[in-house]
């Protein structure tokens, strides 16, 4: 028999471990979210409950689904003495002969199903990030509102209408048709991308990383390369392993920014970025090239590159070449200057942002100001690069970017 | 489960369409109405007239309030709608995204509230 703390510490790991992927598959069985949360925290009750006694059992996996299953059924059978309309559902419930099995490729597709329930189109942008990280990740709404800098309230709201909708527009629990998928996954990855984007560069606010939501992006990136290893799935994760490899060097002491010439490269994470670099060639060669490969491409260029001189300049604007034939925007087109101003010289890409901001088509992206500025000041031309940098200041709303934008102005009025 | 697809486009875009542009899209609106109920997924469907014809109404403190024409200007105009019966609301997407309007104006599509009395039945 196993001692008391024991048997508590393997809960707690199995909790940390398994609860997501007992969920996933409760929420198939009872075709219910809120259920399906219930029921899994009632097995992990029940577990604490009987385990100390009765031993751990063989699949806990198994044991804590079906546990949780007949425990809704059981909450089920409660409310529907005192609500009729519980009748239906409960019969449905019931009715599913099917016992948990043990088979791992259909506790991996439950997992696949959540991820892409959760992410579904019809729910709203803020919708699926929050009940992503809610119930993939298993963050708690107070986490996400903390990240997020946004009330508890607000979050806990978001995560209410989007499972109503889900129930009441009958969203499917469904891993999509491969003639859906391309166009599905997408609209995964993006999530994914989001998630670290905020945690990376956070949009608003005073620090300038919010490494908590980069970590859970990283992780959703991994499972998702393990349960469906699509090129752009590789790739998205290589992106995010080879920017957050960056973190340490990107931020300084005193929690100032460091552009990416500037940075201590010692400080680059070397592992993450060999395993990032492996992911790049493993999405090259496995199938269609798609944007988040070619970033991660970029990326490992410069991974690669042990001092900012060593950069392969004229291989970064071919990979924005080819990133441009797939998604010809101005700011994937803004990022190609800059590397054209570092291959042929500051004019050249100076030529180049000029036009695209003669077109009008980036006139409130401080980024592209900012990009200005700095081919000017390169230039020697003070006087228009300190209008472009205050352009850039009064656009951006994020603390450190702006401290550092007025640290240039004040470099050059100096 | 059904779904109304609530079809909107700009009427001032269809009264300009020259006649035999018009008559190809009304063809498809006919095969389209056969294939759906081929496939059993047809409940209802009816097209609108434009909302010139439109009449408002209210009742405020037991008056009945009339006015002339939707209440909102908006670009698009709900011109039509099927009621459909779908798996879910991917299949319900699916049937939606092959309404002929949809490549002009916007299908919304809506799940049907169903009312179970409250005796269980």
């Amino acid at each position: 028999m196993f001692e008391q703390g024991d048997v508590r510490e393997r809960i707690d790991k199995i909790y940390r471990s398994d609860s997501r992927r007992v969920l996933a598959t409760l929420i198939r069985l009872l075709g219910d979210f809120d259920l399906a949360e219930e029921a899994t925290q009632d097995a992990f009750a029940a577990a604490v409950d009987r385990w100390p006694a009765d031993g751990i059992p063989a699949n806990p996996r198994t044991w804590l689904v079906s546990t949780g299953r007949f425990k809704a059924i059981d909450r089920l059978r409660r409310r529907a003495t005192f609500d009729n309309r519980l009748a239906p559902v409960l019969r449905r419930v019931d009715t599913v002969v099917e016992q948990p099995e043990v088979d791992e490729t259909q506790v991996e597709d439950d997992r696949l199903r959540l991820i892409f329930t959760c992410c579904h189109p019809a729910l709203g942008h803020d919708s699926r990030i929050a009940l992503t990280l809610r119930e993939v990740c298993g963050l708690t709404t107070e986490e996400i509102a903390h990240a997020y800098l946004t009330p508890a309230p607000t979050i806990a709201q978001r995560i209410v209408r989007a499972k109503a909708k889900i129930r009441d527009a009958s969203i499917p629990y469904q891993v999509p048709t491969l003639a859906d998928l391309p166009e599905r996954l997408h609209t995964v990855l993006h999530v994914i991308y989001l998630v670290f984007n905020e945690g990376y560069s956070a949009s608003s606010g005073t620090t300038l990383v919010r490494h908590d939501l980069s970590s859970e992006a990283i992780t959703l990136g991994r499972l998702l390369v393990e349960l469906l290893p699509e090129p752009e799935s590789l790739g998205l994760l290589a992106l995010m392993l080879l920017h957050d490899a960056r973190r340490l060097a990107r931020v300084s002491p005193e929690g100032e920014l460091v552009l990416l010439d500037d940075q201590d490269r010692s400080l680059w994470n070397r592992p993450q970025i060999t395993e990032g670099c492996k992911l790049v060639e493993r999405a090259l060669t496995s199938g269609p090239i798609g944007p988040y490969s070619l970033q991660a491409a970029i990326a490992a260029v410069h991974g690669e590159a042990l001092t900012a001189g060593e950069t392969d300049w004229p291989q970064i604007v071919g990979l924005y070449d080819l990133l441009m034939f797939l998604e010809p925007t101005p700011i994937v087109e803004l990022n190609r200057a800059v590397a054209v101003a570092m291959r042929d010289g500051a004019a050249k890409g100076l030529e180049q942002i000029d036009t695209i901001i003669r077109r009008g088509q980036l006139p409130e992206y401080h980024l592209a100001h900012a990009a200005r500025a700095d081919l000017l000041r390169r230039l020697g031309r003070t006087g228009e690069a300190i209008e472009s940098y205050e352009r850039a200041l009064d656009l951006n709303t994020q603390e450190p970017e702006r401290r550092f934008l007025s640290r240039r102005i004040a470099e050059l009025r100096g | 489960m059904r779904y109304l697809c609530l079809i909107y486009d700009n009427e001032k875009a269809w009264e300009k369409l020259p006649k035999e542009e018009a008559d190809s899209v009304f063809g498809e609106y006919f095969s389209f109405t056969e294939g759906i109920k081929q496939a059993g997924q047809y409940v209802g469907g009816e097209a609108l007239q434009p909302t010139p014809t439109a009449t408002t109404v209210r009742v405020r403190n037991g008056k009945v309030q009339t006015t002339d024409g939707p209440f909102a200007e908006t670009k698009e105009q709900l011109g039509g709608y099927y009621l459909i019966d779908a798996r879910d609301l991917n299949d319900a997407i699916q049937v939606a995204a092959k309404i002929p309007s949809a490549r002009y104006g916007s299908v919304e599509v809506r799940p049907i509230m169903e009312i179970t009395s409250m005796d269980g039945a």
